[in-house]
């Protein structure tokens, strides 16, 4: 028998107050081998910036967590995770929070250095090459680029989970 | 077949909810096949956390005004299993309705000694606890004359992927609970899991009442000896 699920509600607009720096920003130490800066901007259906929303990644390495500024940007400090051991190539896993957001959104973000192992990968093979564009992280000066569009003709792939 | 994750949860696009409707993504969620993450490490020394950090009426100079609450309960996977060592954060707004947040623009007092926010590791037994002060209702702007009724906002962070939760708690027989639409994105059938019990355990005589509540979060996937062990 299995016991009823909790339901999940929106993290509202005031989660600053409650969710610490416990988690924070830097998985890995700025500086340190391997670090890669990777930060973006969460918009909205309209392409308004988001600034109330909280984006978190997960890898075997650590949790990173980051609530967006006035412009709706992100920044987390991590490194790129190994591959696993099924087929998928190297990601991490993203979960976004936002006010509006009734239950957190999943996605993934892929590095542009992988071209080989994400042509590989069943998720990105499963989508059509517009949508497997909103997965791949862009290169820029300093670290990589991965905005999330939470609506809109560039919308993100967000997944079940 | 059981009930899943996704069929207790409210629905992204729930119009009623006027924040979502520029937020709440348009395309169909997809099936992810592969495997989510699962942090190797355990994620926190109990050491970041201190020891008042789950009191939140003894973090400042003197008690905030309010009527004084204890809120307890476990946190388990859906098979039961308790979840040792996550971490369990919570904020809310003051007995005046009122969060201690800068954009929160209610014309209600703020309270100096209230900054309505704790945390704390959930022991061996999956157990956690917090003393605070019931929080207030707050008008907001969703609907004419809407009101939130009083909840406190809880995250659970534990170390598996599947397992991450952001919720609400509210207290039982809120009259607001019929015109809001955040309660009421939840399926009806699962909506009085978000609202705590009055436990008379857990109401100390002469000192404070308690709420109890419970918190269930996706559990591993059996594998077959896991099947053949609960038969």
């Amino acid at each position: 028998m299995r016991l009823p699920l909790t339901p999940s509600q929106t993290v509202g607009p005031f989660f600053r107050i409650g969710l610490s720096t416990t988690i924070g920003s830097h998985v890995a130490g700025e500086g340190m081998p391997g670090a890669l800066r990777i930060s973006g901007q969460v918009f909205d259906g309209a392409g308004e910036p988001v600034p109330d929303a909280m984006i978190e990644t997960w890898q075997s390495e650590g949790a990173g967590r980051c609530a967006t500024d006035e412009e709706g940007h992100y920044a987390i400090v991590t490194t790129k995770p190994e591959r696993g051991a099924a087929a998928d190539a190297p990601h991490l896993d993203v979960s976004v929070f936002a006010r509006g957001l009734l239950t957190r959104l999943v996605t993934r973000l892929y590095f542009p250095d992988e071209t080989e192992a994400n042509d590989g990968d069943p998720v990105l093979r499963s989508l059509s090459p517009a949508e497997r564009t909103t997965l791949v992280a862009v290169r820029e000066a300093g670290g990589l680029k991965f905005d999330i569009h939470l609506q809109g003709e560039r919308e993100t792939v967000f997944f079940d989970r | 077949m059981s009930e899943s994750t996704r069929s207790a949860n409210p629905p992204n696009d729930f119009p009623e909810y006027g924040s979502s409707r520029l937020r709440a993504p348009r395309q169909p969620l997809r099936v992810l096949s592969g495997r989510l993450s699962e942090l190797a490490a355990p994620l926190l020394a109990g050491e970041t956390i201190g020891p008042l950090d789950h009191d939140l009426t003894r973090q400042n100079d003197a008690e905030p005004l309010g009527e004084r609450i204890t809120i307890s309960g476990r946190v388990l996977d859906e098979h039961g299993n308790p979840l040792a060592g996550a971490l369990v954060e919570v904020w809310q707004a003051n007995a005046s309705g009122r969060y201690a947040h800068l954009s929160d623009q209610h014309l209600a007092p703020l309270d100096p000694n209230f900054s309505g926010a704790g945390r704390c590791l959930t022991d061996a037994g999956g157990a956690y606890r917090f003393i605070t002060i019931k929080p207030g209702a707050y008008p907001w702007r969703n609907h004419p004359n809407a009101w939130r009724p009083a909840h406190v906002h809880f995250s659970v962070f534990s170390p598996l992927f599947e397992q991450r939760l952001i919720t609400q708690m509210y207290f039982p027989g809120d009259p607001l609970f019929v015109q809001d639409p955040v309660l009421n994105s939840v399926p009806e059938w699962a909506r009085e899991r978000l609202v705590a019990r009055w436990s008379l355990e857990l109401t100390e005589p002469e000192w404070s009442l308690g709420y109890a509540w419970d918190i269930v979060v996706a559990g591993r996937e059996a594998t077959p000896l896991d099947e053949d062990e609960s038969e």
